[in-house]
């Protein structure tokens, strides 16, 4: 091999070069584009208000519901809802979740358990805990009980299959490494098994938090006095559709600061997976 | 301390995987174990650990148990079984937590396997930063951490590709001709058996039988690719175990 920049070809011989065809497919980062997306829409749906395309009484202005939005604030009642679904979602999100935890390591851990509870669970998750609302008040009274209880359910069921699921996935040579080194049960389940089944859990993690809002939104739209979703209720029945609009921004807004409180402990506990 | 293996049968159900096995691994020595694909090898390891229980026959430990021993019987897994949220030094330390040694010691047999595996500069990497053969080499290090009697070593280079378990073999080899370890050492490559092997049992095919034990009188240091009465040896061995092979794989076909 002297010559590798010109090469001779055989005299006459058809020459073509080969075609690329191994592109696209592949999910590239892009910056920004999300954001725009999000403000032309915005932009859109302003301008259309304003030349009057889009009629107020459908759907107002994005600067009416930000008004909207200034006003609650001004008047001091924005503390308030906001600080009503707060601690209802926090409370109900964090005992749920807990005792998830729990009872899905213990059926992911003890053959007993799984074969006592996984049925039941099994059968309990898919109800929708919105229709046992009227029993948790009879259960635990009009006021915060009842909405507590509703969300504590509806993040109890997927926390629990989550984690016995993680639990089933982890590789079992790894528990087999930690008995072949005489590492007592406990230390097996603390140092293998949970942080093996952490990814499964964080991502059960996600959908509760998610279902937690909306179950919040909906417990609160059948009896309270404050809290965002009782703020929509209202604005819905007085068809203040800038004030709903304004309600339903606060919740993706909340929505967004869930997700992105569980990414960035996602980042934190997982970052040897990069 | 020895090994000592009597009268081993093991069954799963209605499958006889091994039978009457007679095996005696002495202090000092590597016993190699080659059979067939599904003879029953890797049983064989997890029984000669505790990790199964053997239907019939027992296992013994005979003599005493070397100086700062934690764990008599270690295992060296095929797929390294890493923590891989653990840094090197991490996945030697999750060993040694629970026997309730001060701080200190744990650092002081942390820093000495590692200088022996000569991974030090690596400590604070975390497995997937590692290679095949450096992951495997963090394994055998976790292993020395608990000063083990007998190293149970399930084929520890066939994860790797040919070059890296090459080197790892050196590494073995070295490692032997320091500090003498005991171990059995179940593997499906014969030049790997004649290599390490101070005994090399074959298996017959399932129901394992020993159908033969070769002592290979080498010098580690000696057996180098040249050596001809090493190439005859493995030679003798490939007659020994081809049929077999042969047959274990048209079973597996047919069934």
């Amino acid at each position: 091999m002297t010559n590798t920049t010109s090469q001779a070809y055989k005299p006459l011989a058809p020459v073509r070069p080969v075609r690329f065809r191994g592109g696209g497919f592949r999910t590239v980062p892009r910056r920004f584009i999300g954001l725009i997306v999000f403000a032309m829409l915005i932009l859109l749906w302003e301008g259309g208000s304003r030349t009057g395309l889009i009629s107020a009484l459908v759907l107002p202005a994005p600067s009416q519901a930000l008004d909207a939005f200034i006003d609650l604030a001004l008047s001091g009642n924005l503390q308030k809802h906001v600080f009503a679904s707060l601690q209802r979602l926090i409370f109900g999100f964090s005992l749920g979740f807990t005792a998830g935890l729990i009872v899905g390591a213990a059926i992911g851990l003890n053959s007993y358990m799984r074969a006592g509870l996984s049925p039941l669970v099994a059968a309990i998750f898919p109800i929708p805990k919105i229709a046992l609302l009227p029993l948790f008040i009879i259960w635990f009274g009009i006021g915060e009980g009842s909405k507590i209880a509703t969300i504590f359910f509806g993040c109890f069921f997927p926390t629990v299959i989550a984690t016995y699921g993680g639990i089933d996935n982890v590789d079992r040579t790894l528990i087999r490494m930690g008995q072949s080194f005489n590492m007592p049960h406990r230390d097996i389940i603390w140092k293998i098994i949970m942080p093996a089944a952490l990814p499964a859990i964080l991502s059960g993690m996600r959908i509760s938090a998610s279902i937690a809002i909306i179950l919040l939104v909906a417990a609160e739209m059948i009896g309270a006095e404050f809290g965002i979703g009782a703020y929509v209720l209202l604005a819905g029945n007085l068809m203040a559709t800038d004030q709903l609009i304004a309600g339903v921004g606060m919740l993706s807004i909340l929505g967004l600061i869930v997700n992105w409180l569980i990414g960035t402990a996602e980042k934190r506990l997982l970052d040897w997976r990069n | 301390m020895d090994l000592a293996v009597e009268g081993l049968s093991h069954r799963y159900g209605d499958l006889d995987v091994l039978r009457n096995i007679e095996l005696t691994i002495h202090e000092g020595e590597i016993v190699c174990v080659i059979g067939p694909s599904g003879c029953g090898k890797s049983t064989l390891l997890r029984l000669l650990g505790g990790l199964e229980e053997p239907s019939s026959g027992r296992i013994m430990q005979v003599g005493e148990q070397p100086v700062g021993s934690l764990n008599s019987l270690t295992y060296v897994f095929q797929d390294f079984a890493l923590l891989p949220w653990r840094t090197v030094a991490g996945n030697v330390s999750l060993v040694l937590e629970h026997h309730g040694l001060g701080a200190d010691e744990i650092e002081v047999r942390i820093a000495d396997v590692l200088e022996r595996t000569r991974l030090s500069d690596f400590r604070q990497a975390v497995p997937k930063q590692l290679s095949g053969g450096m992951k495997q080499r963090v394994a055998l290090a976790r292993a020395l951490a608990v000063n083990p009697a007998v190293l149970l070593m399930d084929e520890p280079l066939s994860a790797l590709d040919s070059q890296t378990s090459e080197l790892l073999m050196h590494d073995l080899i070295d490692l032997w001709q320091r500090e003498h370890f005991t171990s059995c050492y179940i593997t499906h490559n014969l030049t790997e058996a004649v290599r390490l092997g101070h005994k090399v049992v074959v298996l017959s095919r399932r129901p394992g039988v020993i159908r033969e034990i070769v002592e290979i009188d080498i010098e580690l240091a000696d057996r180098v690719m040249s050596n001809l009465r090493l190439g005859q040896i493995q030679k003798d061995l490939w007659q020994m175990v081809r049929d077999e092979a042969q047959t274990a794989d048209m079973e597996l076909t047919e069934s």
